[in-house]
């Protein structure tokens, strides 16, 4: 098995799976309507790339695993995404900044990957980029309303910005299977992605009135599977039926 | 003996047969209109359909390879299998000018992919303006006619 590439599937994939059930929980509680169309479309595309994903890891493994059994029968400490995807919902200010970060990272990524020597990966981050810069267009605009809003939707997004900020070197982490594959000509070292994704938080902090934080302690591990606490529950609740139920069809 | 019909016979009627199926989530469309259809490779006795999803997470990606399987067998083309192709993406320039016409007789305005504010389906004022970059599919986002004040879906721009 080609343990760099699976290991580095298992990171995108899992990213995906996690921020999407995230975001399901918005569904039928979001402020507005048109709001909760939006978290849950975002959702829809977020698990749609993960299934193709974690689809593919399991066949880089070679032991029979597909997309469902890799979601749904593995622990938490298993994972590989990043410890912001795995972070409670909070507010909608939080919700809407820690999309705009990971959207803004994550185009940036597939972009990349779309010139991958990997066709299947290639093929899947070509599909995956359209969806993501229109995730990325999304949350960058309520950023703007909403830091440019009142003063109590600024507060809250200085807030989300301070919740969110300490997560950014995990996002961006490259570990030495990934930097291997980086050799191989199959993904772009993260380091590489993080000039423009500063330059672009920037400019739309620009606009949003708010500051680009100085150097915070960071908190790191998640692509290691060194998680926070909220994984293993948001995992739970994911999990549940087809772990009661392992044989269980529609 | 019945000679063997040429592969370009079996490849229109395949066509044919999959022109029929509408899209699930907006039926005035067929699946070749939308460009779901990749394409039809045959190689000796054996046909296979491309068939591509819109969106990575699009639910109805299940539902039109189901419909697609039922009506190829129900034509007596059961031995014509069905693959899924990503690359190259899905985009809505694949969407045929027929398949734009009958989006906009449905009430969805198609893609402009030069951009600007949607036509209204029911006006033809271009007076509209967004309300919801996301609507009620993956593939579309919420607009309303400044002119009529009727809000419509539009197909995005993908």
């Amino acid at each position: 098995m080609d343990k760099p590439l699976f290991n580095a599937l298992l990171q995108m994939g899992d990213d995906s799976l996690v921020l999407g059930q995230r975001l399901c929980e918005w569904s039928g509680k979001a402020p507005t309507i048109e709001v909760d169309l939006s978290l849950s479309n975002l959702a829809l595309d977020l698990i749609g790339q993960a299934t193709m994903l974690l689809d593919y890891a399991g066949q880089v493994e070679g032991e029979g695993r597909d997309a469902d059994r890799l979601a749904f029968h593995r622990d938490a400490e298993l994972f590989r995404n990043s410890l912001m995807v795995e972070q409670p919902n909070g507010d909608f200010a939080r919700t809407v900044m820690r999309h705009f970060f990971f959207a803004t990272y994550a185009s940036a990524l597939y972009e990349a990957l779309s010139k991958s020597s990997d066709e299947t990966l290639a093929a899947i981050a070509a599909k995956a980029v359209k969806e993501l810069r229109y995730h990325s267009e999304y949350a960058a605009e309520w950023v703007v309303r909403l830091g440019d809003g009142t003063e109590e939707s600024h507060s809250r997004m200085v807030k989300a910005l301070d919740w969110h900020w300490r997560f950014i070197d995990d996002l961006f982490e490259d570990d030495a299977d990934w930097a291997e594959l980086a050799e191989r000509g199959i993904v772009p070292l993260r380091a590489t992605l993080r000039g423009n994704f500063g330059k672009r938080v920037a400019q739309v902090f620009g606009e949003a009135t708010l500051e680009v934080p100085g150097e915070v302690w960071p908190l790191t591990g998640g692509r290691q599977g060194r998680h926070s606490e909220h994984l293993s529950l948001v995992l739970a609740e994911m999990q549940v039926l087809p772990r009661a139920h392992p044989a269980a069809t529609w | 003996m019945a000679s063997q019909p040429s592969s370009d016979v079996i490849e229109q009627r395949i066509f044919d047969v999959l022109a029929q199926v509408p899209d699930p989530e907006i039926p005035a469309v067929s699946i070749v209109d939308l460009g779901i259809v990749r394409g039809v490779s045959i190689d000796g006795d054996q046909a296979a359909v491309a068939l591509t999803p819109t969106y990575s997470g699009c639910p109805a990606t299940h539902a039109i390879e189901l419909a697609a399987r039922l009506a190829l067998d129900e034509a007596g083309l059961e031995a014509v299998t069905i693959r899924t192709v990503l690359s190259p993406a899905w985009s809505t320039e694949m969407i045929s000018a027929e398949g734009r016409e009958k989006l906009r007789r449905y009430g969805i305005a198609p893609p402009v992919e030069s951009g600007g504010p949607a036509e209204c389906p029911r006006c033809g004022s271009r007076d509209t303006h967004e309300v919801s970059r996301f609507g009620s599919t993956p593939c579309k986002a919420l607009w309303r006619c400044n002119s009529c004040s009727e809000p419509f879906d539009r197909f995005k721009c993908h």
